[in-house]
């Protein structure tokens, strides 16, 4: 049921401010794929003009190799998931379920049984009578996910789905969701800003700024070979360190070191610096090193460890996992 | 505790300030009905005095009940109203949510110009729409009543209900639009029941001058089939002679209908005005 989708130089323009500047980018039957980018990238408006809900100024979106640039929303066999869940208030978790394929003029068996597949798959059994009001914030959006499974669409577009729940809802409902994924074999199209969903849901990651797409591919191949500085800093948490290569005699403009590959001393090393905060965060532990030359550094050990803030610290990175970038930021190999 | 002595001062200020005022916008109110429930002698000798059993007359009122079809009058007064009411909150809620959901060009300019009518009053146009009403055959019908009050509210409703539809989740319209819901299910279905306070206000806003109004009933429709109440009480209001009892008793009358509508709509209205406020 699944399908592929394509986009061929889709652009968009609200009168002379162009917010997508030609994107070119296929997605595979059965794929996950995650635009990730800072606000204001144009992800949010690039999944809206694949669901319809935008015009196209320019370009194609192809789904199964069909144009389907001036077809309805509701005719494009596609499914949206919301950030702020946007269930019908005045309509019961079963009605806000089957009400795409009430429209579509399916009948009433067929209906009811597309919901009791879903709600099974999402344990919501027990309140398709209630209304949206008397749900929990986790509950309504796993109707909203319930009410894109309903339909069987071709392909799956989620805007943010997790953005308003709390953290450890958060967590359970991208495992939720990943958990969907395998089950239903569904093509999907996944927008987000926090990149730790990108990395643990994605088949393949974009990453978009400015309304360009600045790297295309699989999670560990963006972590272990950004093209450039944004992709490098975007992608791994906590952010990599970005150092003065000058300084330090290494290739380029600027040296890229993940916070992990920086070792730390207290008697020597190759950057000299004060410790100016610590983060024990149990399983690790994080230590921001204040250098005259490279600024903030982040260093990140495993386990629990004692530092003070103000001593002297003396960080080496280790050369052999260090990226290298040119003055326009992007990648010297 | 000096703080919160301060607060208790503040808001035994606030609470006299808006008991003053209360007492002095509904003073007119009182004394116009403890004064229909008195005989002529009394309201003249005593305007300010409760209608005690000496003074007790209903004189008033079984002359407005007797003089008059003021069953009729009432009648078209609500007629007008409701009806224009109606076509108000329609129309303007539906103009609201063109300005408010669509880019279009002229958006704004459009939304400027139909809240010009807020600040250019509609009785400057007076001649106009009686030569107007006489070419079309609508004088005389309530039906001009209608049309014109229905201009006269929605400029005021367009420009309240745009700025409460903007902040109709857009999520909730476009999950609509994937579900396939028609634009009109969206605005009717969707839309509508989420702005049902600021409809609260703007009728209220709405009803309350067209109920009162009496400059159009009187140049428009001045028959006696068409008579609003505002106009039928004028009747007791002679160049020599005015019949206080009578015009005091119709102008308790018509408090009644219009305090009715008022409660019907207020505790949307509480939630209107404060949905700004709290949140």
């Amino acid at each position: 049921m699944s399908g592929s989708l394509e986009l061929r130089g889709v652009a968009k323009a609200f009168g002379k401010t162009e917010v997508i500047k030609g994107v070119d980018l296929s997605v595979d039957e059965g794929e996950f794929c995650v635009f990730v980018g800072p606000s204001g990238c144009g992800k949010s408006t690039l999944l809206r003009m694949i669901a319809g809900l935008e015009d196209v100024t320019t370009g194609d979106v192809m789904l199964d190799g069909v144009r389907i640039n001036d077809v309805a929303p509701a005719k494009r066999e596609i499914a949206m998931v919301f950030q702020t869940y946007a269930l019908y208030p005045h309509l019961t978790v079963r009605d806000n379920m089957g009400l795409a394929l009430k429209q579509a003029g399916e009948s009433r068996a067929r209906i009811d049984q597309s919901i009791a597949v879903a709600s099974n798959m999402l344990a919501l059994g027990d309140y398709l009578e209630r209304r949206p009001a008397e749900l929990s914030g986790g509950q309504r959006q796993r109707v909203a996910i319930g009410r894109a499974i309903v339909r069987t669409p071709k392909l799956f577009l989620f805007d943010e789905p997790l953005s308003n729940l709390d953290a450890a809802l958060r967590v359970a409902t991208r495992i939720e969701i990943a958990r969907l994924h395998r089950e239903l074999g569904a093509t999907m199209v996944y927008v987000t800003h926090d990149q730790i969903e990108a990395m643990t849901l994605a088949d393949k990651i974009v990453v978009l700024r400015g309304g360009r797409i600045e790297q295309v591919g699989a999670p560990m191949e963006l972590y272990n070979n950004p093209a450039n500085t944004f992709v490098a800093g975007f992608i791994g948490s906590p952010q990599m360190n970005f150092l003065r290569a000058g300084a330090l005699g290494a290739r380029g403009e600027t040296m890229g070191i993940r916070p992990e590959h920086l070792a730390i001393s207290a008697t020597a090393g190759e950057i000299g610096g004060r410790i100016s905060h610590v983060e024990k965060l149990g399983g690790e532990t994080l230590v921001y090193v204040r250098t005259e030359v490279h600024g903030l550094l982040t260093v990140r050990l495993f386990g629990e460890h004692d530092f003070t803030v103000d001593a002297v610290a003396f960080l080496t990175p280790d050369q052999a996992r260090a990226f290298h970038f040119d003055t326009a930021g992007q990648r010297l190999r | 505790m000096a703080q919160a002595r301060g607060n208790i001062g503040r808001s035994i200020a606030a609470h006299a300030v808006l008991i003053a005022y209360t007492l002095i916008a509904l003073f007119p109110v009182f004394v116009i009905v403890v004064n229909s429930f008195k005989s002529r002698r009394a309201i003249f000798a005593n305007p300010l005095a409760l209608p005690w059993p000496e003074h007790f007359d209903l004189v008033g009122y079984t002359t407005v009940l007797k003089q008059g079809d003021f069953f009729q009058y009432f009648l078209n007064s609500m007629t007008v109203t409701v009806a224009s009411l109606f076509f108000v909150l329609l129309f303007g809620a539906m103009a609201a949510f063109a300005l408010s959901e669509y880019r279009f060009r002229g958006n704004t300019l459009m939304g400027l110009y139909l809240a010009l009518g807020i600040m250019i009053p509609i009785r400057l146009g007076t001649v106009a729409i009686l030569q107007l009403m006489v070419a079309a055959g609508l004088v005389n019908t309530l039906t001009a009543l209608i049309l014109v009050y229905t201009a006269q509210g929605l400029p005021l409703a367009v420009f309240i209900l745009s700025e409460f539809m903007r902040n109709v989740s857009d999520d909730l319209k476009n999950a609509g639009r994937i579900d396939g819901l028609s634009e009109y299910r969206i605005f009717f279905v969707l839309v509508l029941p989420l702005v049902r306070p600021a409809m609260a206000t703007v009728a209220v806003f709405t009803m309350i001058p067209i109920w009162n109004d009496l400059w159009f009933p009187l140049i428009l429709a001045p028959s006696e089939e068409t008579k609003t109440i505002t106009l039928g009480s004028q009747v007791f209001i002679g160049q020599f002679v005015t019949n206080w009892n009578a015009v005091l008793a119709a102008l308790s009358l018509a408090i009644v209908p219009v305090l009715v509508l008022y409660l019907v709509f207020s505790r949307q209205l509480i939630r209107g005005i404060t949905a700004g406020a709290v949140k």
